[in-house]
This record gives C-alpha cells, sequence and structure tokens, in this order.
C-alpha cells in the first residue's frame, strides 16, 4: 500500500483505524492531542468508527473500557499526567481484561516541553502487570498499534502504546496495510468484568500468571532486536524505543557499531537482556524518561562481574530527554563540529495572545488586590498559567489538573485570606466540579474565578463540556449562592467595573465564584478561516 | 564516500509565522522525489508567541534519529532573525543561515539589531532577505514564509517544481487569490536568494 507522511501519534490513530477500531476516546493534552484530531479527521474516509473527546481522561478510559466490554476494539490516548487521572479504572481494568481489543496509548513528555512534571508511563504498565510497546520509529508505532490489539485479544488483557514527545510530534512516511474487519459485538463475562474480591482474587491470579509467558512473547518479537559484535567483547548497548535512534544515529556505518540490543515491548525480554549480559562487560543503557530498565538490572546490588552505565551511573543525564549529541559521550565518542551559539541570546517564552481576555481578567483581579499582602492566586493548567510570567506576574501555583479549587479552600481553611482561585471552563469540567461542591459545601472564604474562552484553547481549540449556560447550571448546581455568581465580560472598557466586583467578591465572607466569559480570540478566528459562522 | 544524498535542515521562527507549512512543503516534494523524510516539530504551549522550531531531514539512507544532531545542520531557515541564531550550534561549521530580515519584537529584551544581523554576516554563505517587503509585493503580508521557502529552494536538494506542486496543494483551498500570492511570494523568495 502507499507510504504517507504521518505524526507519530497519526500512526498510532490509522493503525487503530486499520486493525478495525470501534470506538476512541481522549482528552486533550500535549503531546497526545493529535490522535484524536486525527480520528475526527479522517473518521468515515472510508473507515467509520466512534471518535469523541471526553471530559476528562478517567471518562474518556471508562468509554473505551465500556466499548471493550461489548466486544469492539477500543482506543484510549492521553498524555502521561492524564494516566494519573485515569489511573482508578486503568489498575482494575488490568483485572477486569479486554473483551475487544483494549489499547492504551500515553504520551509522555520529558524535558517537559508543555507539561508540569516527567513521568515514564512504563512504570504504570509495570505497575498494572499488562504489557506495553514503545515504538522507535513511524513504522513501529503503526505496526505496534495493530499488534497490541492483536495481543490484547490474544491474552485478555489491555496493552499500553508509550510514546514520547519526539515520536508524537515528528513526521515520517508510513507504509499501511488492509484494513482488519470489525470485531461483532459480544459482551464480556459477568464473572471476569465484576470486581468483588472473591472474583478478583481469581483475575489477579490470572494476571500473574500472563507474566512469564509475556517474557517469552517479549523474547520472540520482531520489535526487540540483538545484533551482536563478535569481535567487541566489552561493550554493548540497551537502547529502548527512541533512544535506539539516538544511539544509531551516531554509528551510521554498521561496521562501527558495538553488541546493541532494542528493546520497543515490555515486559523486558530476559532472554535477549541474558545474551547479551554474556557476551559484554559493560552494558550502557539509553532509554527515554526514568531509568527503568536501569534499575530493573541493577536491582541493589548489580550483575556481578557486569557494569551497567546510563542516567544512574551519571554517565547519561538523570532527567530530560535524551538527543543524538547527549547520547555521544556515553558511546565515548567527542562531539562534531559545530558553531559557538556565542552569548546567550534574549529568550523568547510562549505568551498571551495580544488581546487575549485572560489578561484583562487578570488585570482586574489585580488590582482589585492592591492592598491586600496576604493574597495567594491559585492557577491551574491551561493558557492562563502563562500569566506567571511578566509583565503580569499575576498567579502564585500551579500542580495539576483542577487544583486551583481545592489548594485555594484549603488555604483559606488555613487562615490565608484572600484565596483567589484561577481554572479555565474545560479545566474546570476536567476536575474542578467536585472541588467546587466541597467547597460549596463548607462554603469556604474564596473566590474561584472561572475563566470561559469557550474552548479547551491552549491544546488547538478543542470542544469544552463545561461552558456557557451549562457552566452558570453547574456552579449553581452545586451550591454556590445565586447572587455569589456574578458574570464579568474581560474587555478593557469593563475595567472599573470589574474590578468592584472582585472587591465586593473578596470582601464576602464565603463562597464566591466569577466567570469571565469572552472567546479565546484563536478559536475565534480558527471558526473564520472555516467559514463556520454559526 | 557512499552515494547517500542527505540535507539536514533546521527551521525557526516565532509562533504562529507558518515555519510547519514550509515544512509540510519540503517534506512532501522530498517524499515524492523518493527520499525518505523525518520531522520533528514543537506543538503545545511553546506555540503561543514562543520561539519555534523544526528538525527536518532528508535522505537517500535511512534516517534514525528524528532530531538532527547539535553541529549535524546543513542550512538553518528563519523567518525571523534572532531566531535564525537561537540555533546555531547545530549548524556544520561549513553550514549556512538563510533568514528573514524581519524582526519579531514581542519581548521587551530583543537585542540591537544591527547586531544580530552582523553575527548573521559571519556565517559565510549566508543569505538575509526582507521577506515582509517581497510578502507585500506578492499580494499577501502573510506569505513571508513562503518567501523564504522560496528563497531557500536552490540550496535545497528538493528539485522546485516539487516544491511549486505542493506549495498549490496547501494553499488551493484557500482560495485562487492565497494561491497565487504564494507562487508569487516563492518566486520573488527564489529571486533574491540567488
Amino acid at each position: 500500500m502507499s507510504k504517507e507522511i504521518l505524526l507519530g501519534d497519526e500512526a498510532v490513530a490509522l493503525g487503530a483505524v486499520h486493525a478495525g477500531l470501534t470506538a476512541a476516546y481522549s482528552y486533550p493534552g500535549t503531546p497526545a492531542s493529535e490522535i484524536m484530531e486525527y480520528l475526527l479527521r479522517i473518521n468515515g474516509r472510508p473507515e467509520k468508527f466512534i471518535a469523541a473527546w471526553s471530559v476528562n481522561e478517567k471518562t474518556a478510559f471508562e468509554e473505551a473500557l465500556g466499548a471493550s466490554y461489548a466486544g469492539g476494539r477500543a482506543l484510549v490516548s492521553m498524555k502521561h499526567v492524564g494516566l494519573n487521572v485515569a489511573a482508578d479504572p486503568f489498575m482494575s481494568s488490568a483485572l477486569t481484561g479486554a473483551n475487544g481489543g483494549f489499547v492504551i496509548v500515553a504520551a509522555d513528555d520529558p524535558s517537559m516541553h508543555s507539561s508540569q512534571n516527567e513521568q515514564d508511563s512504563r512504570f504504570y504498565a509495570q505497575f498494572a502487570l499488562i504489557p506495553c510497546f514503545e515504538p522507535a520509529d513511524h513504522q513501529e508505532a503503526y505496526d505496534m498499534t495493530r499488534e497490541a490489539y492483536e495481543l490484547s485479544e490474544r491474552i485478555d488483557q489491555p496493552v499500553m502504546i508509550r510514546l514520547t514527545t519526539r515520536i508524537s510530534h515528528s513526521r515520517a512516511g508510513v507504509e499501511t496495510r488492509a484494513v482488519h474487519p470489525k470485531n461483532p459485538l459480544k459482551s464480556g463475562k459477568r464473572e471476569s468484568w465484576t470486581l468483588l474480591p472473591h472474583l478478583s482474587r481469581i483475575r489477579y491470579r490470572r494476571v500473574l500468571d500472563l507474566q512469564s509467558g509475556l517474557v517469552r512473547t517479549s523474547d520472540e518479537s520482531p520489535f526487540n532486536k540483538l545484533e551482536l559484535n563478535p569481535t567487541d567483547r566489552s561493550f554493548g548497548i540497551i537502547a529502548s524505543g527512541i533512544g535506539y535512534n539516538y544511539v544509531m544515529e551516531n554509528y551510521q556505518e554498521a561496521d562501527q557499531r558495538p553488541s546493541i540490543l532494542k528493546i520497543s515491548t515490555y515486559p523486558l525480554p530476559e532472554g535477549l537482556l541474558r545474551r547479551l549480559f554474556e557476551h559484554v562487560d559493560t552494558v550502557l543503557v539509553a532509554e527515554e524518561g526514568a531509568p527503568l530498565i536501569e534499575k530493573e538490572l541493577i536491582g541493589m546490588f548489580g550483575i556481578a562481574g557486569k557494569k551497567v552505565i546510563g542516567r544512574l551511573s551519571g554517565h547519561l543525564p538523570r532527567a530530560g530527554e535524551l538527543t543524538p549529541e547527549i547520547v555521544r559521550p556515553a558511546l565515548g565518542l567527542s562531539a562534531l563540529d559545530r558553531r559557538d551559539c556565542g552569548e546567550k541570546l534574549a529568550g523568547r517564552p510562549p505568551q498571551l495572545c495580544l488581546g487575549c481576555p485572560h489578561t484583562d481578567t487578570f488585570k482586574a483581579m489585580k488590582k482589585a488586590l492592591e492592598g491586600h499582602g496576604g493574597a495567594a492566586v491559585f492557577s491551574d493548567i491551561g493558557c492562563y498559567t502563562l500569566s506567571y510570567f511578566p509583565p503580569h506576574n499575576a498567579i502564585d501555583s500551579c500542580v495539576c489538573m483542577g487544583a486551583s479549587v481545592g489548594m485555594a479552600k484549603g488555604a483559606s481553611e488555613a487562615g490565608l485570606h484572600p484565596a483567589m482561585a484561577v481554572i479555565g471552563d474545560s479545566t474546570f469540567g476536567h476536575s474542578g466540579i467536585t472541588a467546587l461542591l466541597s467547597a460549596a459545601a463548607a462554603d469556604a472564604n474564596m473566590v474561584l474565578t472561572i475563566l470561559d474562552n469557550c474552548t479547551v484553547a491552549m491544546t488547538g481549540g478543542q470542544p469544552s463540556f463545561a461552558t456557557g449556560e451549562r457552566l452558570l447550571e453547574i456552579i449553581a448546581g452545586v451550591g454556590v449562592p445565586k447572587e455569589h455568581i456574578r458574570v464579568i465580560t474581560p474587555l478593557p472598557k469593563f475595567h472599573e467595573a470589574n474590578v468592584r466586583v472582585y472587591q465586593e467578591e473578596i470582601a464576602h465572607q464565603g463562597i464566591s465564584v466569577i466567570v469571565a466569559v469572552r472567546e479565546c480570540l484563536e478559536e475565534a478566528k480558527r471558526k473564520n478561516k472555516a467559514g463556520g459562522a454559526q | 564516500m557512499n552515494s547517500i544524498r542527505r540535507q539536514d535542515i533546521i527551521l525557526a521562527g516565532v509562533g504562529g509565522q507558518g515555519i510547519l507549512s514550509i515544512a509540510f512543503v519540503i517534506d512532501n516534494a522530498a517524499l515524492k522525489e523518493g527520499f525518505n523524510v523525518k520531522q520533528a516539530e514543537v506543538h503545545g504551549m511553546a506555540q503561543r508567541g514562543g520561539a519555534v522550531q523544526s528538525h527536518l531531514r532528508l535522505s537517500t539512507g535511512r534516517i534514525w534519529s528524528d532530531l538532527i544532531p547539535k553541529g549535524g545542520a546543513d542550512l538553518i531557515l528563519s523567518v525571523e532573525p534572532l531566531e535564525a541564531l537561537r540555533y546555531l550550534d547545530f549548524l556544520k561549521p561549513q553550514g549556512r543561515i538563510i533568514t528573514s530580515s524581519n524582526p519579531f519584537v514581542n519581548i521587551t529584551d530583543y537585542p540591537d539589531q544591527e547586531g544580530v544581523f552582523a553575527r548573521i554576516r559571519e556565517i559565510p554563505g549566508s543569505v538575509v532577505v526582507d521577506a515582509e517587503k517581497l510578502a507585500k509585493e506578492a499580494g499577501s503580508s502573510r506569505a513571508q514564509n513562503t518567501v523564504m521557502l522560496g528563497a531557500a529552494a536552490k540550496h535545497l536538494i528538493v528539485a522546485e517544481d516539487g516544491l511549486k506542486n505542493y506549495i498549490r496543494v496547501l494553499f488551493e483551498k484557500r482560495g485562487e487569490k492565497v494561491l497565487s500570492a504564494n507562487l508569487k511570494a516563492f518566486e520573488l523568495g527564489r529571486r533574491a536568494g540567488e
């Protein structure tokens, strides 16, 4: 079949479609958003399937799990921290198993290009005892997704595909294959899917019993490859996922290569590892993310007579993504000749767009907070986090989706005043509602601002669930008194009026919610471009 | 020496300047011509008016890394002069810069512009093009990215006709006016880059 240029994210999405996808769900988050974006774009051309954004990753996960229960092949995709949100159903899905093939895509963001932390989703797969694929290139991203569905149905278990930013967001040619037909519907067995303790124990035993077979599957997998250099018995390399590319980049000529074991499936291929260790004395582990393989190999006491080096030994940096040049010294190679960057250039950090509604909201809030030395503004995940930078200098925290609301309540109850929380409409829908329910029930002395720009702006304008009238009804519905739900329009011409609203609600002893409503400028532009005047 | 033909290009600019459109055109033209292609780009947070870059790798042989190694780039193609300098350590000693001369000033500490140009001129073979002027002349001030693609055309290993084909693919859905402005922008850039 033909070769087309795809993002790594798109290669996974197309792999799922060609595997006979029934339904896919997701919540936007860099670097995973493009999986669902692509599915929405190609739906019906010609394959038809369900593809939808969900209100958060936990919901998306459960929706996909339901599709698997019903017998269809299901996909759920998210960024690494999204899997924290979905961790509850994720861990239990290892026990329910997969009726229709169930593939979970977690896209990690080492070096935190667009994330609040760096975490390695392979640990989650290991934690839940489910298999994990880690593609090194785009063809593998496509092929492995297809294979993941086969494996998932063969062993009645969910399977993870772990991506990282550099494969999610790079493009390369991919050859596609014939489309697998969709599964007919057939419900799961109630004794497998009802996790009552006496049934769960049986299911857990089953998961444990699968493990040795999965190690054999890894040993035999075409995605893992051991190439021994017969003459060099001193040095060998284990490279996983995209780390393999960075190693190979530095050995363009095949005859220069030491022994290399490429690992792309988990649990680890013990037989291949044993053969490499029998062959060489020192092994470098080059893996993208955390030192999972390295740590598993050395345990607490190491391997007698062998040396394992990598991120833990300091031969590679402990944090951040790998690159071709970061790997070079660990391979014993000197840096390439290059031009000097000279003196440090002025940085150009991302910033709120000119005319962004958030700017006007923060201006009004800051003005109202003048003279309140003890104030703290707990912010959340979204474009508005950029108001940390000058000239705004408007926020004091950003932790995870929804944290702003609970943190403001806790800080207020500890005695901090004024306790301000700021969250976007989509993030509020994702994880803020339950926290507001809690704050309203306690009538916490805090002011929550919900920035309703009618979209998920940061990730490119996906639909928001908690916007407009529905948002106002939710706020009232969780018990915020009507007179303390204030709607403002963040525009320069309303600045004085908006400051007064903030002053009044700061003075109010109890819960207040200020909803700042103005559409995202980028979103408005996109609609114009699409001719989508509604 | 083997006969592998390859070219590694760093595309640079500020979020919103359209470097991914340049990448789309080069990628597809190269693939059509039979090259292997890998192109790493930046999405998400960094796109909001921040520095953006894309690593574009073309080769008749196998391409391993999605990222160009520091010291490996043949060319930095930039839509903004300060951004052209940001990735200098990716450039091979004999690599060149092709950049627009039009600063995008959205930061308070933008350096002295003469100093920026002086550092660009230190790189032998560098090409500096007034993309803003040429884009306006072509009929669309937004076509500065296409002007820069034209300016680089002579220095790319991809055939010019292929580039023009994919400019058509990219812009024809936005109407005849936008398409013809971009084709003209490419042509004006190509002449300026010679």
